[in-house]
């Protein structure tokens, strides 16, 4: 038992580097995002709050600079359209 | 060509301030004409490193702000007559950094040098960002360690969007320079290897600064480690790493204190 731990103490430099890898991972994609994209997913998410009633977790935004094209790609997950309509009615 | 040079970290306490003063010295020593500029205002302490605390007369912020011109306050260093320092203000906060007047001096500082060294503060605040705003070229010094390995990540994603080079959509060029490293440990599973470090961060490694007692010594008495004894451990690692800065390519190997011992005349190759 004491020589497993022993073990397992010594190698704590794979866990730090696990540890690190999935939390950059999660960092980068919270902190990658421009000031632009934020503007970009507030702006899109007021037009289309105007017609349908949106969860604001639902729109995702991603924007890929390349060296010669850039794309803008907008994801909006919307509900069903009979909820929408029940919520019309309702 | 001047190059201006940003020696961050975001954390604090990992070496920018001994590596910004090791590298000057050790660029100077070359032949070029080297300043090395503390950014960190209202916690100076390049000054003190370099043995210099007792000859400051102006400051960043005086010549930012017009109160003196840039010769009177550079302070030329007594043992190498090619490297000059350009102390922080110990008196004043961050905000006394305007960014015409921070650009005005680089600007400056441009005609004067071969090589500008900013030694930027700790955080990711106003004064990091000043210092690294007009950089060329950028060199993130990271420990082998958990949270100063999240911290350069963070650093490098500054570099990228908040320097002059990258708002206008130039790419600026960042090293990795890993400081108090281990092998023996590192081997041994009880610290992030290189391997590791570069894996995460995936810029060009600089150089490794081994851990060493001569980099307290060197502090302790006022001089960069690469003046007061060139033939240490640390000290060859920063000369070598100075030597990438201008361009030479060489072998990365983390140098060992000679100990008499044959095989430990020449460092271990590691990358």
């Amino acid at each position: 038992m004491n020589l497993i731990a022993l073990f397992r103490r010594r190698s704590s430099a794979p866990v730090a580097r696990e540890r690190l890898q999935v939390l950059l991972a999660h960092e980068r994609a919270a902190t990658g995002k421009s000031d632009l994209l934020m503007t970009l997913q507030d702006e899109i998410l007021a037009v289309i709050a105007r017609h349908f009633t949106i969860d604001r977790d639902k729109v995702q935004i991603k924007l890929d600079r390349g060296d010669t094209v850039s794309t803008l790609e907008i994801d909006v997950e919307l509900p069903s359209l009979v909820r929408a309509r029940e919520a019309a009615r309702a | 060509m001047a190059k201006v040079v940003v020696v961050t970290s975001g954390k604090g306490g990992v070496g920018k301030t001994t590596s910004t003063a090791a590298l000057g010295a050790a660029l100077a020593q070359s032949g070029a004409n080297v300043v090395v500029v503390d950014f960190d205002v209202g916690l100076r302490n390049l000054d003190l490193v370099m043995g210099a605390e007792r000859r400051v007369v102006f400051d960043l912020i005086n010549v930012v702000q017009g109160d003196a011109r840039l010769p009177q306050a550079l302070i030329r260093d007594k043992r190498i007559d090619t490297l000059s320092l350009l102390p922080a203000s110990q008196t004043r906060d961050k905000d006394a950094l305007t960014a015409e007047g921070v650009q005005k001096v680089i600007a400056d500082l441009r005609e004067k040098f071969d090589w500008v060294i900013c030694d930027s503060p700790a955080g990711i605040e106003k004064g990091a960002v000043m210092a690294m705003r007009h950089a060329d070229i950028a060199i993130v010094v990271t420990n082998p360690e958990v949270s100063s390995v999240r911290d350069s990540d963070r650093i490098i994603g500054l570099l990228d969007s908040k320097t002059e080079k990258a708002e206008n959509g130039d790419r600026i060029e960042k090293h990795l320079l890993l400081t108090r490293y281990d092998p023996g440990r590192a081997a041994r599973g009880e610290m992030l290897k290189v391997e590791d470090v570069l894996e995460i961060l995936s810029i060009p490694l600089l150089g490794i600064i081994p851990e060493s007692e001569e980099v307290l010594r060197a502090s302790n008495l006022g001089s960069p480690v690469t003046l007061l004894n060139p033939t240490s451990a640390p000290a060859r690692a920063y000369i070598d790493a100075a030597k990438r800065l201008r361009g030479e390519v060489l072998d990365v190997v983390v140098p060992l204190e000679r100990k008499g011992f044959i095989g430990r005349l020449f460092g271990r190759k590691v990358a």
